[in-house]
């Protein structure tokens, strides 16, 4: 029951959506799409879709070739950014869509219909608003409702393109769990487009990340995380830093002192070194760049501090509070010493 | 604090302030809200409001007894059962050629689509009169269409079917252009959604579009009956006007005219006037209940 995408290309007139796009999705697996706007993300989920066709390559699903299917004929269901609901029809009436659709012979009864659609919106948690119209809900729960209309066909895969983009953060987080949550009761496949890294790993099994309309990177939330293939992926996981020095074997010297390096493909010699905000530690005396405080935010579970280089390069840091850096202020200076960083070719 | 004390206003608002005129004090993003509801009820009154009030005073000349005759003449009723029913019909046709016409537009790109567009307007840029010669010209029983039907025993014009074809004519333009708009503002997803819920082409057009249309099919079908009943020009040259037949309420108002019954002109005028309120006036509940369905 696996999902099998290989070497997928698409052109828009002028330009390439998806070039040699490979990847396969396990069984019951949650996979994310990830990447910036323009690099491919939603096209591919409308090639698994069927909404789309591709130049070349194949798609199947189980063993079956999914391009010989129409998007009618594939049985996926998709959960839109924009949640596409209808707008004229109650939500227990667009829940049912899928299945009050389906020629005669197909189609359940009337009273396993109701059934189905009471079942689904005690999944979704709206019991009560059957009888509503879309209008009539917020966002969250509207997209609640686009969700279990695509489970309600029970489909082979479900695709999700960006569902939570119109979601204020609070909802969003909430609806991430559940989504999660919904994904391991029912088991289905699962492909999800976002722009959002933070979602992507929080959600997904495996992430997939492109750019450009290539895959970047594919791998578990935690190995992207600890090792990423390209700076583009080091630099879309997160917030980072650069500072320039000069690799030497596993270490990048910064003049007057080194630091540990993680190499990705990268010659000795002068390097862009790149760290994260909390592989990082600032003190008064002790090694490391001079750096002016342009500003401290105290408040959360770190302490952020905002550092300026005399050659002008802006620093972002977080650092647990403790002794040494209770007391800094804007217009400190201090050392900023990276305890880890990356090099990439 | 002592209970005797007197309250203390906050943000400088004393207790118990309450602003003048509070249902023309709220704060609102746009200004000049006074001047132009004030300019809109003027323009209103003098432009609609005051001719239809002149109209409505006029037909007493012979007291309500005159206004009774007029109303049960049978040859107003006959014109107004004529106006109504073709106007009526010719809409319910317009109403379905014109979404399919607007659904070509919007949805299919073929050379020469912009061309046909803008041959949809026609009918509203062509003077009456002339539509109703060029029409009056094709269906007589020697024209191009006419002589097709008159071996059938099939006379178009001069009859109601001259009357509706022209009323078809003039009100298309109507329906196409209300429908057109939304169709083409229609959301692609939703109809997505529809297709990889298993929906065949004609299940998504029934279910998921037509009703998404409905208050701009509902628009354009009143237009178009409205301007129906009203249509003079292209009408009368394909009409005979024969009395109790193919005689139109205006054309039965030109009529009293030109007699000088300008009381009798003014009653018939007054009951078409009447009979299309009550048509918008059901038109428009049905818009509401659509609207409340639609967004509540």
């Amino acid at each position: 029951m696996s999902l099998t995408v290989s070497n997928i290309t698409k052109t828009f007139t002028k330009f390439a959506a998806l070039s040699n796009v490979t990847f396969e999705a396990e069984p019951g697996e949650f996979l994310a799409l990830l990447g910036p706007s323009g690099s491919g993300k939603t096209t591919l989920l409308r090639l698994l879709a069927g909404l789309d066709q591709p130049d070349s390559g194949a798609i199947a699903f189980d063993g079956e070739d999914f391009l010989q299917l129409n998007a009618r004929e594939r049985r996926i269901g998709m959960v839109f950014q924009s949640y596409a609901l209808f707008r004229h029809m109650t939500v227990a009436d667009n829940i049912a869509f899928g299945l009050t659709v389906r020629p005669g012979k197909e189609r359940p009864s009337k009273s396993q219909i109701k059934a189905k659609v009471d079942s689904l919106l005690k999944l979704i948690q709206l019991e009560d608003l059957g009888k509503r119209f879309p209008a009539q809900l917020s966002g969250g729960q509207r997209q609640r409702v686009a969700l279990a209309r695509a489970l309600a066909i029970e489909p082979r895969i479900l695709l999700l393109d960006e569902p939570f983009g119109a979601l204020d953060a609070l909802v969003r987080k909430d609806l991430r769990r559940w989504l999660r949550r919904i994904h391991d009761e029912t088991g289905v496949t699962t492909v999800f487009v976002t722009h959002d890294q933070e979602e992507a790993l929080d959600l997904a099994d495996r992430v997939v990340v492109l750019k450009e309309g290539r895959i970047e990177q594919i791998g578990k939330p935690l190995e992207l995380y600890r090792d990423p293939s390209s700076a583009f992926v080091f630099e879309f996981l997160g917030a980072n830093n650069q500072a320039a020095g000069t690799l030497r074997g596993s270490s990048v010297d910064f003049g007057g002192f080194s630091v540990p390096a993680i190499v990705k493909g990268a010659a000795d010699g002068t390097a862009v070194a790149r760290f994260r905000p909390f592989d990082t530690q600032v003190s008064r005396s002790g090694p490391g760049f001079p750096v002016k405080v342009l500003s401290v935010l105290p408040a959360g579970a770190n302490l952020r501090l905002e550092l300026q280089g005399a050659d002008g390069q802006v620093y972002e840091t977080q650092h647990a509070h403790d002794q040494e850096t209770s007391d800094l202020k804007a217009g400190d200076t201090v050392n900023l010493l990276p305890t880890k960083v990356y090099v990439f070719a | 604090m002592t209970a005797s004390a007197p309250a203390q206003p906050t943000n400088g608002v004393p207790e118990n302030f309450t602003p003048p005129h509070p249902s023309l004090h709220t704060n609102r993003v746009l200004p000049g809200f006074k001047v132009s509801l004030g300019f809109t009820i003027a323009y209103v009154s003098l432009i609609v409001l005051i001719p239809l009030a002149a109209l409505a005073a006029r037909p007493w000349e012979h007291g309500w007894a005159g206004f009774w005759s007029v109303l049960t003449d049978g040859r107003v009723l006959a014109s107004l059962r004529l106006s109504f029913t073709t106007a009526g019909a010719a809409a319910v046709l317009n109403l379905f050629v014109g979404t399919i016409i607007a659904w070509v537009l919007t949805r299919y790109k073929f050379p020469g689509v912009k061309i046909l567009d803008a041959f949809v307007d026609l009918p509203f840029a062509l003077p009456t009169a002339v539509a109703g010669i060029a029409l009056c010209t094709l269906y007589a029983t020697n024209g191009w269409v006419g002589s097709l039907f008159a071996p059938f025993g099939i006379k178009i014009a001069y009859t109601p079917i001259g009357i509706f074809i022209a009323l078809v004519f003039v009100g298309l333009p109507f329906v196409v252009r209300s429908v057109q708009p939304v169709l083409a503002d229609f959301d692609a997803e939703v109809e997505e959604a529809a297709l990889t819920l298993g929906a065949a082409p004609w299940q998504t057009a029934i279910r998921v579009i037509l009703p998404g249309l409905a208050p701009a099919l509902l628009t354009g079908f009143s237009l178009s009956m409205a301007r129906a009943v009203g249509e003079y020009g292209s009408v009368i040259f394909i009409a005979g006007n024969m009395p109790y037949i193919s005689e139109i309420t205006p054309q039965l108002i030109i009529i009293k005219l030109q007699e000088y019954d300008y009381a009798g002109a003014a009653s018939v005028g007054l009951i078409m006037l009447l009979w299309s309120i009550v048509i918008l006036a059901i038109i428009n509940a049905a818009q509401m209940w659509l609207f409340q369905r639609g967004r509540a």
